[in-house]
């Protein structure tokens, strides 16, 4: 089937075709056409240069130099509207990471409690591992009573005043006592984000170096607190991830099967659909409207924490939302928070699709909103699976259309899981770095965005990558982006260079490792710390780079920052919007490196940005002679 | 005689904030402010168009009223002429909503006024010294001179390249 250029020009991946055209045919409108009625962006957006935090603007600055304003009304210039606006963003990342987290230590604190209503504990030795590192006593104690101090502890973490977050001290002495010299080691997560408010409020903060150190230090809370809270917490209730096989892409829905898609971000919700979709009441229920079983698949980040605990078919990522829909074969899209596009509400009006919000935090419009409390969590997931198969007989089979693309893939390398598969210590991966069979770790995460290509920045960046051994590991958006690409099965292997692809075969395991969900990349972090200490060197030290190449989220912001502030050069697919300041532009590019040790690069070409990101690995390993 | 004023367009100054267009349908508004054009109907419209030109080029577009005039020689029902100012303007009792004019015109900057059935496009804002979008515009990418001044203004700044590619 031949597809026109402008439906091929938006994604590599073919199943995007299809269901692009499907739209066109049904004259339903996707992100893409809201994007192209976007053109052309503002420019002073672009370059970070307005400013709306007082009512004697709106301002922006000129970007010529002869002509218009050069400064807001206030007085701010280019140079400190774009480091204010920068450190927003990460305000903004780091607040919805971290509230992600706080609703993890929530949903502990209930089951400790035994007022979760269904959680339990599944990782007994991952909460004693935790309760360890904040020096909580284990011996001869419940998992509940341990679970109820942890959890209290990690609570305190949000509203601390003054000391440190605990999990940021997994990362090498030298790295926290830099910090610390930096004056961004943070004392609590939400004091961080809140100082930024207080910052960037009119008349305050106005030097862009030191608002720029405060951006830093909120997001150093967010990867080392409340990212690795998230993902912390949810190992210890949902299960430490294990490597596990599973199918990525539209292609996992089912023709003849109640198909619920779990979007957003947080396990507290899936799971409970996961487990709801086995109840056996419901499974009859759903064989008596005529449906063969009920399928669950995710999409976005709540797809990757249920893919790699349970095995659950991921739909798709971030771009394919609307295209799920427009399939015409779900029955309810159930989302939580984060990521989830409002145009879903009247979308899911053009089919018999349920859109239901669950979560207090995040309601939509033309959506069924079905509250979810922890409290009662399986009743309520329970309800929301019933709603889904009595929709079943309301599909309108002339409007389904699934593509049947969908593509294997093995996921769930947790930093367990890659111990585990190394045999239970680190050192095999430490000996194939020096020996150079791999070059180097990469971490690869982030969004999708339509001013890229959707997936194509993700696979070719990571497909250099690979080719020359540089051991990738992934989350978020990427991840899915490489499980729909092959790139996740031990046989891609063979796409990689011939070091890596020895030590993939030898170990069973794909050159592409999923490591998780967006918070998940304090996954990363907890392995480069651990690597980092077992070579006795910072993280700066090491042969990894970073890359986003399609992000687009504020939360993306706070980890580039977070990435880069633990020593981890970073490549950015996207140009984030602070070229209107040489001063902020300067900082991020370069001065970064003297400060922190890494520094961000911006390179939209995939393959491009993958050869930064080798030359910066070689740079370390010539520099620690190996 | 002193000459008339064009709206001239420097296209690399554009950043595509679309101040223009705002500019301009705020001023063919009945009430002029921002605020209570916004919620006027039929919603006004704007007469300048930023073209979006893959990758980065961000084109405003606006009538050019042109000495020659496609539109005007094309119009069967005689709705458009020149005025003293020099300015082409659409007679709206006149027009027939054929859209000849939208067909010859090589800018593609005459809209169809769906609510009126009639062409519309750029007037100058005959009620200012300076087209609001012209003032509006923050970079200097949209200027109002004469042809003699502008074309002054760019020999000038020809003239400095050269003597600096010379070495000068």
């Amino acid at each position: 089937m031949a597809y026109t250029e402008k439906i091929l020009e938006k994604s590599i991946d073919p199943s995007v075709h299809k269901m692009l055209e499907r739209a066109e045919q049904l004259n339903l409108e996707t992100v893409w056409d809201r994007y192209e009625a976007m053109l052309p962006e503002c420019g002073f957006g672009e370059l970070g240069v307005c400013c709306r935090n007082c009512n004697m603007g709106p301002c922006r600055i000129s970007p010529f130099d002869d002509h218009g304003p050069k400064k807001g009304i206030c007085g701010a210039t280019a140079d400190i509207i774009v480091a204010r606006n920068l450190v927003r963003m990460i305000a903004g990342g780091a607040a919805a990471h971290s509230d992600h987290g706080r609703d993890l230590a929530h949903t502990l604190l209930l089951t400790a409690e035994g007022k979760g209503g269904g959680y339990e504990i599944k990782d007994e030795g991952k909460l004693k591992a935790l309760a360890g590192e904040y020096g909580i006593e284990t011996e001869g104690r419940s998992k509940e009573q341990i679970a109820l101090d942890l959890a209290r502890a990690v609570y305190g973490e949000f509203g601390k005043q003054e000391g440190f977050v605990q999990f940021t001290r997994r990362a090498p002495e030298k790295r926290v006592a830099l910090w610390k010299s930096l004056g961004i080691d943070p004392r609590g997560i939400d004091r961080e984000i809140v100082e930024i408010m207080h910052r960037t409020h009119i008349g305050v903060d106005n030097d862009p170096v030191n608002l720029i150190l405060q951006g830093l230090k909120a997001s150093i809370a967010d990867g080392w607190g409340g990212s690795t809270i998230a993902t912390d917490l949810s190992d210890v209730l949902f299960g430490t991830p294990m490597p596990v096989r599973s199918q990525s892409n539209l292609g996992v829905l089912k023709q003849d099967h109640v198909n619920i898609i779990v979007h957003g971000h947080e396990p507290v919700l899936s799971e409970m659909i996961v487990a709801a979709s086995n109840d056996p009441e419901l499974v009859a229920l759903a064989e008596k409207v005529g449906a063969r079983g009920i399928n669950v698949a995710g999409i976005c980040c709540t797809g990757n924490e249920i893919i790699m605990r349970h095995g659950i078919p991921i739909v798709g990522n971030f771009l394919q939302q609307e295209l799920a829909v427009i399939t015409g074969a779900v029955e309810t899209m159930i989302v939580d928070v984060q990521c989830i596009m409002p145009s879903l509400g009247p979308l899911s009006e053009c089919f018999h699709t349920k859109f239901i919000s669950t979560s207090p935090k995040a309601k939509f419009p033309g959506a069924t909103h079905m509250e979810f409390s922890e409290e009662k969590a399986f009743d309520i997931a329970k309800q929301i699976v019933q709603a889904a198969v009595e929709n079943y007989s309301y599909r309108i089979p002339e409007k389904v259309l699934i593509p049947e693309d969908k593509t294997e893939c093995m996921v769930g390398f947790s930093a367990e899981a890659i111990v585990k598969a190394l045999g239970g210590t680190l050192d095999p991966l430490l000996n194939a770095i020096k020996s150079g069979d791999i070059k180097g770790i990469a971490g690869v995460v982030g969004c999708n965005n339509p001013k890229i290509k959707h997936d194509h920045g993700h696979v070719a960046l990571v497909r250099e990558l690979i080719k020359n051994n540089v051991l990738v590991t992934t989350t978020g958006c990427n991840a899915i982006a490489c499980a729909k690409s092959g790139l996740m099965l031990p046989e891609a292997a063979d796409q990689a260079g011939d070091g890596l692809k020895g030590v993939c075969r030898s170990l069973g395991v794909p050159p592409v490792l999923h490591m998780g969900s967006c918070v998940d990349i304090s996954r990363i972090l907890t392995l480069c710390a651990a690597i980092a200490n077992a070579l006795g060197v910072d993280i700066s030290d090491l042969p990894v780079a970073g890359a986003a190449p399609e992000w687009m989220s504020e939360k993306a912001v706070s980890i580039g920052a977070y990435v880069v502030s633990s020593g981890i050069f970073t490549v950015l697919g996207t140009v984030p919007p602070v070229l209107g300041s040489k001063v902020v532009t300067e900082v991020l590019t370069r001065g970064a490196n003297e400060m922190l040790g890494a520094a961000f690069a911006v390179e939209p070409d995939p393959v491009k940005g993958a050869g930064l990101m080798i030359a910066h690995i070689e740079k370390k390993r010539q520099a620690l002679g190996i | 005689m002193s000459q008339p004023k064009e709206i001239f367009v420097k296209t690399d100054r554009c950043v595509g904030c679309l101040s223009c267009t705002i500019a301009c349908a705020v001023e063919h508004s009945k009430s002029k402010p921002l605020f209570g054009a916004i919620s006027e109907t039929p919603v006004p419209k704007s007469r300048v168009y930023v073209q979006w030109v893959e990758p980065e080029g961000k084109v405003p577009l606006v009538c050019r009223h042109c000495e020659e005039a496609p539109c005007m020689y094309a119009c069967i029902s005689g709705a458009i002429s020149r005025d003293e100012n020099g300015v082409v303007i659409t007679d709206k009792d006149k027009c027939i909503g054929c859209w000849t004019c939208v067909m010859v015109c090589p800018y593609g900057v005459i809209g169809r006024h769906l609510e009126e059935h009639k062409a519309y496009r750029c007037d100058r804002c005959p009620d200012r010294e300076i087209p609001a979008c012209v003032s509006a515009c923050p970079t200097g990418a949209l200027v109002y001179d004469t042809v003699d001044s502008f074309s002054g203004k760019v020999r000038k700044h020809a003239s400095r390249e050269l003597l600096l590619a010379e070495g000068g």
